[in-house]
């Protein structure tokens, strides 16, 4: 697929904070792109120097090819939806969806056709006539991004868009995003600190930390193939355990030793960290396993699908977490202070230098 | 009302009545009486006196100070809302010090800062002074005294009230709102036409208002910097009480001034009312 756009060795610092420290990244026609760390990490920096609201300290910008660093942001061909809307409190949502079309000096009934194909593409109709005060959370959003749409930008942007909404309306609004993106074939650009809304509606990832970008990848591999300990993480739920490097995998304070695919230029001795997904350990294995383990059950969480299990291990500090599937565990019923047998394959580990 | 609360009002109501209520309705009863032949009042009914206020003469000096108050607004607008929007863009922190500042005139004395004009404004004033060391050589200008000097001098008093008006609504406007238009196409100038100004508008409303209400009732600032010759009503009134002795005349006048400020405060309260006024959110089904 051709880059739409590329982030060429971005960096931005406000007086001494490094906001984004040497940031490269290609992003693609059509893709949906999400940006996601930690709060604080720079998200917004990188957002608003993509929106033109900032210009880059080092680096440059490149929009099909073209250098826009110091394009100012009405000139630029790409819009931002702000995690606070930022809808204009004076004018009703109609009003509020024409402003960028007023802008571009169309005819009115130019104009007056393409708000009502948006607000029918948003289900905003109904409500084209209130002021924003008058709109629940979720209409809010949707105006927001019904404004930016309705420009065709060649690239949106979107700041924590689902940020202020409850659970329920974000798993809607999530799967409603990602249908929109497709129906109307623009490339998304979306910024989150929740990693599950990531994993989710993004094609690629870019995980940041500290203005630094720790990788890009697609959901799939960010997921089954950290770059670090750090985004292994941060993304989903990960068991670490912490030794020292041996040649077949790390070795453990007891004399035991956990296999996994080494890293490479990796020298015996070094510190480092073995780990597994609670979703690839099994319990009581049977037959062959390349890491064995026991431990007592600590706790058991419900999870309504699965049931997450909490082992006291001497593997590591934090308790061992296991899945195990509502039906496996209807089979098997564990309680509390049960001893177990675990086991999971040196496939499913990675092993992370420290 | 509790005759607790009846109690506790009680004080502001007597203040209200003793200052406010009896001493207007006194001037309002004096307007309908006769002006005695060698001054002081003859208690008989009449209208004339407020057909003398109607007279062109005297609307005419209505006139000419409605042109001057709204000439004195419209300056002090603009340069209160400009010095409003730098103190609102300036660091968050120095904001309170700029704004203590731009109030700093208020807290001397109105007659002193009117003498301080004329000592600027003066033939070898200040002004003159500074011209003459850039290299002026001809006569001094003629500053004071005039139209001009009176509405410099109406600009001055009332400023802080519009810069402080306007600061209001400046500093709580969400940034990102100006951001958001810049974002959609707009220039600067037109977000600030279609955006910041009509968000900030009832701001420029309440100083306007006050300055203009202040200004058309002035007396001080037209006898003193405009040396008697620009009669403002201010000045007719207290040539009536004071020089002519015909009170029930002079009282026509304040009754017909104090009605066309309670005029533009109730509009401006109606304005500000619409403004804020909220509508109750409806949280739809989404
Ligand atoms: N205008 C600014 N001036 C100074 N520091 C800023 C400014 N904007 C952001 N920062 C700093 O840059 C860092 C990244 O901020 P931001 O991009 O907002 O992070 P995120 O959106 O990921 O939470 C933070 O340390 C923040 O304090
Ligand atoms: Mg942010």
């Amino acid at each position: 697929m051709k880059t739409l756009l590329s982030i060429d060795a971005v960096s931005k610092n406000f007086g001494r904070v490094v906001a984004i420290d040497d940031v490269s990244l290609a992003i693609r026609e059509n893709e949906f792109f999400a940006l996601l760390g930690p709060s604080g990490c720079g998200k917004t920096t990188l957002l608003r120097m993509l929106a033109g609201f900032e210009t880059p300290s080092g680096g440059k910008i490149l929009l099909d090819g073209k250098d826009i660093s110091n394009v100012p942001p009405n000139r630029r061909p790409v819009n931002l939806m702000f995690q606070s809307y930022a809808l204009f409190p004076h004018m009703t949502v109609r009003a509020n969806i024409a402003y960028g079309l007023e802008m571009e000096r169309l005819p009115a009934e130019k104009i007056r056709g393409r708000v009502d194909e948006m607000l029918a593409t948003t289900q905003l109709a109904a409500l084209a006539d209130r002021k924003p005060e008058q709109l629940s959370g979720g209409q809010r959003q949707r105006v927001a991004l019904a404004r930016a749409l309705v420009k065709r930008p060649r690239l949106l942007l979107l700041d924590e868009p689902l940020g202020a909404l409850d659970k329920k309306l974000r798993a809607t609004m999530q799967i409603e995003l990602k249908r929109l993106q497709h129906e109307v074939g623009i490339t998304f650009v979306i910024v989150t600190h929740d990693q599950e809304e990531a994993l989710v509606m993004a094609d690629r990832m870019a995980v940041l930390r500290d203005g630094r970008l720790l990788q890009c990848d697609t959901p799939h591999e960010v997921y089954e193939r950290p770059a670090d300990r750090f985004v292994a993480d941060f993304i989903g739920v990960m068991n670490f355990c912490q030794g020292r490097l041996d040649a077949s995998g790390v070795g453990m304070p007891d004399g035991s030793c956990i296999r996994g695919r080494l890293p490479e230029g990796a020298a015996a001795g070094a510190s480092a960290t073995a780990a597994v997904r609670p979703e690839r350990i099994l319990l009581r294995p049977t037959g062959d396993v390349d890491n064995r383990a026991a431990g007592t059950v600590e706790a058991l969480a419900y999870h309504g699908l699965d049931l997450q299990l909490h082992l006291r291990t001497d593997l590591s500090e934090r308790p061992f977490l296991v899945r195990v599937t509502a039906d496996a565990a209807d089979r098997q019923p564990l309680a509390v202070g049960d001893r177990v047998e675990i086991g999971w394959s040196a496939a499913d580990t990675r092993i992370f230098k420290d | 009302m509790t005759s607790r609360s009846a109690l506790l009002m009680a004080p502001a109501l007597a203040w209200l009545t003793g200052l406010m209520v009896v001493p207007c309705a006194l001037v309002l009863a004096l307007a309908f009486f006769r002006r005695g032949i060698y001054g002081g009042i003859e208690y008989t009914f009449t209208l004339e006196n407020f057909g003398m206020v109607l007279n062109p003469l005297y609307a005419g000096i209505f006139l000419n100070s409605a042109r001057i108050a709204g000439t004195a607004t419209v300056i002090a607008v603009i340069i209160g809302y400009a010095a409003a929007y730098a103190i609102a863009a300036s660091p968050r922190r120095l904001q309170p010090v700029f704004l203590f500042f731009a109030v700093l005139p208020f807290w001397s004395n109105y007659l002193i800062r009117t003498y301080a004009w004329i000592v600027l404004l003066n033939r070898e004033g200040l002004v003159t002074q500074l011209l003459r060391w850039l290299g002026y050589e001809g006569e001094p200008p003629a500053l004071l005294y005039t139209e001009g000097a009176v509405i410099t001098g109406l600009v001055y008093n009332y400023l802080p009230f519009v810069v402080l008006a306007c600061y209001a609504p400046l500093s709580r406007l969400n940034p990102e709102l100006a951001e958001a238009s810049r974002d959609l196409g707009a220039t600067a100038l037109t977000t600030f036409r279609r955006i910041v100004l009509p968000l900030t508008l009832p701001g420029i409303a309440a100083g306007a208002v006050f300055v203009f209400v202040l200004s058309i009732g002035n007396f001080v600032t037209p006898a003193l910097l405009g040396g008697g010759r620009f009669q403002m009503i201010g000045n007719l009134v207290y040539d009536q009480f004071l020089t002519a002795n015909d009170w029930p005349f002079g009282a026509a006048l304040s009754m017909a001034l104090i009605a066309i400020m309670l005029l533009l405060l109730t509009l401006q309260a109606f304005a500000a009312e619409r403004a804020s006024s909220r509508v109750v959110v409806r949280e739809d089904a989404t």
